[in-house]
């Protein structure tokens, strides 16, 4: 068992989150995170897999991304370098005695306060999942009155990219093109 | 036909890319399905579907052919499709309309046949609300089809279907639905067909295979000894037909075939062994676990042909091509796995496979089949019976193999799901591909007739016959209506015993003879038959099978109905339970093994004080099968 990074780059078309989604489910593939956005091309979208499981479970994961017609590029980030980040917004307890301890926690950790009231602290703070597991477990015994995190996104070091050359966007489908997400 | 349909209009002036015509929606959902060469639709009209069936009216070369029930149309589509390989078209409303479709669409798509479902949706500024009829079509078949859209826009409807037909028939075929909403086939559009050919992005089907796999898999062929070819649907799809014969040949390699597998190669080939599995031929089952080498051809290594995993084929290595990359690895790991199209694939092997001797093999195979044979219940009429087969009782298997003889073996076979299927696979046996037309994957009861009156339309110059039990054609039996409504002939064999007789074969053998739910109080079904107008024949004993299966044939216009009326308790030997080792069959006794089992029987009889003690106490699942009628 390993962590595996997989990157999709799939047609920006209505329902493709379900079918991705539909086939996790169906196929039963337990998914850590998924977290979907838009590209520097208006018809495609990038997402952002990743699973805990073995190679072999993975590689199956990889198949059937490629057999949904929507699904253009896939690729198995694990298997070469790459950048990875993840965001998280946390809301930490923070009264006027332990404030100066929470920033102190921040400054460490490159994170930056984004929101101040008088019972709490909004924390933006981004990096490999380790790190933000620590800041976390760090500020806990202040008290996380709630927190959200945008799951990991990653990108190929240097040369590596998704390919998608030779996609030509349909022109009468553009009109249909929404916000599909 | 008129001068003015919408069709000529839009043959002249469309793909000119100039005056392009204007249509209605509905009116370009039927220029399309021209244009993909549809000739029949299967269907069932509804409020959210009636502009297009509107349209229709303007499009005399576009058969529709009424069904009974929407499970019907998508049953008839893919009969349709698999008789040919063309694609299959079914067309139904929306909300109950669609969801009859369901169990068409999941049957199609597990057995990879094309089909493209037509459905009506309520209008765009509708969906959403709840409705009237409306239903969340594309949502519920996600998981059940190949691919499917919701046509939100008149402008990207040509090109929707177009890319519908594409994926439905190209690489590994498969069902694709079009929901369309109402005011999308009221809206009017400039028409223009694209030309241009597609490019879908995401979709590229493989064809041949790389040199390395293939190099991999010459050496694991000249290398073998015991090697054995399991040949699925995926020959006769790929029309790699001759192609697996010149590779058996020439590397002297036998044959196993799946269930779907059947007509993939003549089943009167020397090199042809016959169905693997479940309820395969027994010496087939042995010559795959005792193969050390596995070419699994366009097959998908179904629960229902391995067995227990964990056994299968221990000492073999293992090729697998298939089309689909997802099967490679998924429920057995390979050695070698090429992806690609198999006509391409057997040839880029052939070119270089070497001829090899394999006696040894032969003669071993050979020593499982002479013991199958002894255990044979279905002889000739005139020769020595087996005692286990009961005085004059007519048993379903006897049907089956007297149908494949008085038909010349060339029908094309539909069936249901049961005991009867299986009869089918072990006594009919097929010469060509397409031939045997059966629902494999998801086992749907029902299929049988709908499926042979589609697959009689798609070929009306072959002789069909809808083998079916009476449980199963209980299920879609409204489509006799539809038969005579259209004058189809196909000719439909009940199967009568009064059971579910798959069902009570398990009840059994596993569940202590409690046939809980499996007996059936049946209606006549040939006065039923006959209330629909149709000509029907009951037999009750085997020298009438000839007599009325003639007589069916020879009515070359409508249906016809024989009502096989069978022993009641017959087993379909042999017999893998389910999750065993695949050698570790059930079989039916030898002549030998059953005088033997009797004596006991008759010795433990007359200890027994009560006599009617002696039948319950015989033991119950394996121990005691073949003591009864062992049939």
């Amino acid at each position: 068992m390993a962590k595996h990074i997989l990157a999709a780059l799939v047609e920006n078309r209505p329902g493709v989150l379900a079918r991705v989604a539909n086939l996790f489910r169906r196929r039963s593939f337990n998914i850590d995170s998924l977290s979907v956005g838009r590209t520097q091309r208006d018809e495609m979208s990038r997402m952002t897999i990743v699973m805990e499981s073995d190679s072999a479970e993975a590689d199956r994961l990889v198949k059937n991304l490629y057999k949904l017609v929507d699904v253009v590029h896939v690729d198995h980030l694990h298997s070469q370098p790459s950048v990875v980040r993840e965001m998280a917004l946390v809301k930490v307890r923070a009264s006027s005695e332990n404030r100066r301890e929470v920033i102190q926690l921040c400054d460490i950790f490159r994170a930056r306060i984004i929101d101040v009231s008088a019972e709490s602290l909004v924390v933006e703070i981004t990096g490999e999942e380790e790190k933000l597991e620590n800041f976390t477990e760090l500020v806990r015994p202040f008290g996380i009155v709630e927190m959200v995190r945008t799951g990991m996104i990653a990108l190929g070091r240097g040369g590596h990219t998704l390919k998608d050359e030779g996609f030509k966007p349909n022109r009468s489908r553009a009109a249909a093109r929404r916000n599909v997400l | 036909m008129s001068d003015d349909t919408a069709t000529d209009r839009a043959s002249e002036e469309a793909g000119t890319g100039t005056d392009a015509v204007v249509l209605t929606g509905a009116e370009i959902v039927c220029e399309c399905l021209l244009r993909e060469g549809v000739d029949i639709v299967f269907g069932y009209p509804g409020g959210a579907i009636l502009p297009t069936y509107d349209a229709l009216t303007k499009y005399p070369q576009l058969h529709h052919v009424l069904t009974r029930h929407e499970q019907g149309a998508s049953h008839m589509a893919d009969g349709y499709a698999r008789a040919t390989g063309k694609v299959g078209v079914a067309m139904a409303t929306s909300g109950p309309g669609a969801t009859n479709l369901v169990t068409g669409i999941a049957t199609a798509m597990m057995d990879s046949s094309p089909i493209v479902c037509i459905t009506g949706q309520v209008p765009t500024g509708a969906i959403g609300s709840d409705a009237f009829q409306e239903t969340d079509v594309t949502g519920i078949t996600l998981p059940i089809t190949k691919h499917n859209y919701l046509v939100t826009s008149i402008e990207e409807l040509p090109e929707v279907m177009r890319e519908a037909f594409h994926i439905a028939r190209t690489g590994r075929p498969g069902p694709v639905l079009v929901d369309i909403p109402k005011d999308v086939q009221i809206q009017e559009a400039e028409f223009v067909y694209p030309t241009e050919p597609i490019e879908l992005p995401g979709y590229s089907p493989p064809r041949a295979a790389r040199a390395r796999q293939v190099d991999g898999a010459l050496e694991l062929i000249r290398k073998s000894k015991r090697p054995i070819i399991l040949a699925g649907h995926g020959i006769s799809m790929a029309g790699a037909n001759r192609e697996l014969a010149q590779l058996a040949e020439k590397a002297q390699i036998p044959i196993a075939l799946t269930l779907l597998g059947k007509g993939a190669i003549s089943e009167h080939h020397p090199l042809c062994l016959g169905m693997m599995g479940m309820h395969g031929g027994a010496e087939v089952n042995h010559a795959i676990q005792e193969a050390d080498l596995l070419i699994a051809l366009g097959m998908r290594f179904d629960d229902r042909v391995t067995g227990n995993l964990a056994t299968y084929a221990r000492d073999s290595r293992k090729i697998h091509v298939d089309i689909d990359p997802s099967e490679i690895n998924k429920n057995v790991t390979v050695d070698v796995g090429i992806v690609g199209d198999l006509g391409e694939v057997l040839r880029q092997l052939l070119e270089r496979v070497e001829r090899r001797p394999n006696e040894a093999w032969f003669d071993r195979i050979a020593e499982w089949r002479a013991d199958s044979e002894l255990r044979e219940i279905v002889r000739p009429a005139d020769a020595p019976q087996h005692p286990a087969v009961p005085e004059g009782k007519l048993l379903g298997a006897q049907v089956i193999r007297d149908l494949f003889e008085f038909t010349g073996g060339e029908a094309i076979t539909v069936t249901d799901v049961g005991q009867h299927q299986m009869w089918e696979a072990q006594y009919y046996h097929h010469e060509r591909p397409h031939s045997l037309i059966t629902s494999g994957g998801l086992g749907t009861m029902g299929f049988g007739l709908p499926a042979a009156i589609g697959a009689k339309m798609s070929r009306p110059d072959q002789e069909v016959w809808a083998i079916v039990g009476d449980g199963g054609f209980q299920m879609t039996m409204m489509e006799l209506a539809t038969a005579v409504q259209e004058q189809v002939n196909v000719h439909i064999a009940i199967i009568n015993n009064g059971f579910l007789g798959m069902v009570r074969q398990w009840q059994e053998f596993f569940y202590e003879e409690r046939y809980n739910q499996t007996p059936m109080v049946n209606p006549d079904f040939c006065k039923l038959a006959e209330a629909y107008g149709i000509p029907t024949v009951r037999v009750t004993e085997r020298g009438q099978i000839e007599e009325a299966v003639n007589a069916s044939r020879a009515q070359t216009a409508g249906p016809t109905l024989i009502d096989f009326v069978v022993e009641k308790e017959e087993i379909v030997f042999p017999m893998v339970p389910a999750g065993a080792d695949l050698d570790d069959m059930i079989r039916r006794p030898t002549p030998a093994e059953f005088e033997r089992q009797q004596q006991e029987r008759a010795a433990a009889a007359e200890v027994v004080p009560e006599a009617e003690t002696a039948e319950s106490e015989a033991p119950a699942a394996t121990a005691a099968l073949g003591s009864r009628f062992g049939v």
